[in-house]
């Protein structure tokens, strides 16, 4: 057994590990390495723990026989899960940490001696407070995280669930929440921890579901930071310097994601977490779409098109993720490059359902990462573009956000497509995207609309060029 | 007067918001997915604390209710721990720079 002074020096280099593992994000190539100091942090607090601990009795077996049990599963999901369920696999493992979270709390609430927090029902003060905190917080991850990945992987619709009384419902939870741990603090009654905890899973709950599929970037990053700030409730308690880094590192990067993506879509956070965008808008705007001409073409034109193009813009969207068009893209644009035609990707900060989303989905399709720029990297170049290539975006590429102050995008930043010589818009229909409204561009003169699976018309465009 | 403990690790705890705030700044945006499925991973240290939980049990009886749900919580930060890192590495080891001769 070690002493706890070096076990805590053990956490901190530990969580100076957790720091440089998300230094290396700065750039794909010291990414790699940065992994491999993240993975280096884990098995120092594994093994801290371990040496810190005198029992090495069978309970010593069942943790190494549970890491095993758990990490199997994990092992088999990280290689079989297909890059476009990345979403949802991200908000599964969120709920998973919550859970963890809550687990560790009631397990410290019913036998705190064995953390050196004081005695059932005579926790110390602080120690409880951290606690209960860490519960609700990991407790609202978990059912919180549970829905978005509902939502993601289509078993719930993707719109918004609204209902009367919903938010001063909510604000009344939220408000009781904190008067249950304050009782909680000053009785130590059980039974309130478990209303506690019952409590945070349903507010979890009730925040989620009134937010709509395209808002889930926001969610997830959102669920990210509260897993975080859970981790570091529960670091507090116990006294844990490698949770309460990490639980902070966590925590932050998840609210930074969050301000990230939602000015990407020029809301306030408070727009997106009250939830209900888009459920009611765009009824108004049905009625005079049919009236108006849409030049529609074929995979034969947009080859036409492409081949005459001395530079190419690609804009994917959740569509193509959708539609899995990323390797029949990628095939299309090597063709492109064999005439050579330059090719660059543009990626809006929300396109997709996670931030970062089409950068992963290019990378898996081989598409280097120095062709795929940022909306503001690239957004000058449409102009001196021949073509605008949007395969499965929608709102993102919309005019309207800059010109109609009344519409429910405006200001919302996006990219320049109609400034392109040429559009080619690849869309099943015409109807509106997630913000319910009519995209202006496909009405313009030079807008070629491709009626299409976003991967059939691809692999049909590369078959004509 | 003695400083409360909880004091410095509040203190760390404050600074590193700060560190995470400049860090997670830095990051590139092409990057955000593999990020946030490595915070994940790192979340999950919470298993330091699921496995005092599921030691807290005697030698002789190793399981009561304080015990099974340590013991649950580290199956879960271990599907996490596990799952994390390794997707992380699936996705970054698919970043290749452009080829010269293309």
């Amino acid at each position: 057994m070690i002493s706890a002074n070096l076990s805590a020096i053990f956490y901190l280099v530990s969580g100076v590990l957790f720091i440089l593992a998300l230094r290396g994000l700065s750039s794909p190539e010291t990414s790699r390495q940065g992994n491999l100091f993240g993975i280096l942090g884990m098995i120092i607090a594994i093994t801290a723990t371990f040496l810190s601990t005198d029992n090495f009795s069978t309970g010593f077996l069942f943790v190494l026989i549970f890491i095993l049990l758990g990490g199997s599963v994990g092992a088999f999901i990280a290689y079989k899960i297909p890059m476009t369920a990345m979403p949802e696999l991200v908000a599964g493992f969120h709920s998973l940490v919550g859970l963890a979270a809550v687990f560790v709390a009631i397990s410290a609430f019913l036998n705190p001696e064995a953390f050196n927090l004081g005695m059932p029902g005579n926790i110390k003060l602080g120690s409880l407070i951290e606690m209960s905190i860490g519960a609700a917080v990991g407790a609202i991850t978990f059912s919180g995280s549970v829905i978005a990945f509902l939502k993601l992987q289509g078993l719930m619709s993707g719109s918004p669930i609204t209902f009367k009384g919903q938010h001063p419902l909510n604000a009344i939870i939220l408000i009781s929440i904190i008067i249950i741990i304050y009782l909680l603090c000053s009785t130590q009654s059980s039974n309130l921890f478990w209303i506690l905890l019952l409590v945070s899973f349903l507010i979890g709950f009730l925040l989620i579901i009134p937010i709509g599929g395209a808002d889930m970037p926001v969610v997830i990053s959102m669920l990210n930071s509260y897993s975080g700030w859970a981790a570091a409730g529960i670091g507090f308690t116990l006294e844990n310097t490698a949770l309460i880094i990490t639980g902070a590192l966590v925590g932050s990067s998840g609210a930074i994601l969050s301000y990230i993506m939602c000015k990407g879509m020029n809301r306030s956070f408070f727009n997106v977490i009250l939830g209900g965008f888009g459920a009611t808008e765009g009824s108004g705007n049905k009625s005079n779409k049919e009236q108006k001409p849409v030049k529609s073409g074929n995979a034969d034109d947009a080859a036409f098109l492409m081949k005459n193009a001395s530079s190419v813009i690609i804009v994917p969207g959740y569509g193509m993720a959708v539609a899995q068009a990323q390797h029949a893209l990628r095939e299309m644009v090597d063709t492109l490059k064999k005439n050579d035609i330059k090719v660059s990707y543009a990626i809006h900060p929300v396109a997709g359902r996670m931030p970062g989303h089409m950068n992963v989905l290019l990378a898996e399709a081989n598409v280097p990462y120095d062709e795929v720029f940022e909306l503001e990297e690239i957004n000058n170049d449409f102009a001196n573009a021949d073509v605008a290539f949007v395969i499965g975006a929608n709102d993102v590429t919309n005019p309207v956000a800059k010109t109609d102050p009344q519409s429910p995008i405006y200001g919302m930043p996006v990219l320049d497509v109609e400034k392109c010589k040429s559009v080619l818009f690849v869309k099943r229909s015409l109807s509106p995207g997630y913000a319910g409204i009519d995209n202006d561009l496909f009405y313009k003169e030079n807008t070629l609309m491709l009626f299409a699976d976003a991967k059939k018309m691809t692999e049909d465009i590369t078959k004509n060029l | 007067m003695e400083i409360d403990p909880l004091i410095f690790r509040l203190s760390i705890f404050i600074l590193s918001i700060f560190v995470g705030y400049y860090v997670v700044w830095s990051v590139t945006p092409s990057l955000h997915t593999p990020l946030m499925s490595v915070t994940n991973a790192i979340s999950s240290v919470i298993i330091v604390g699921a496995i005092i939980a599921g030691l807290s049990g005697s030698s002789d009886s190793v399981f009561n209710t304080s015990s099974i749900f340590g013991f649950l919580a580290i199956a879960l930060a271990a599907i996490n721990i596990f799952g994390g890192f390794l997707v992380t590495q699936r996705m970054l080891a698919m970043y290749k720079k452009k080829k010269k001769d293309k």
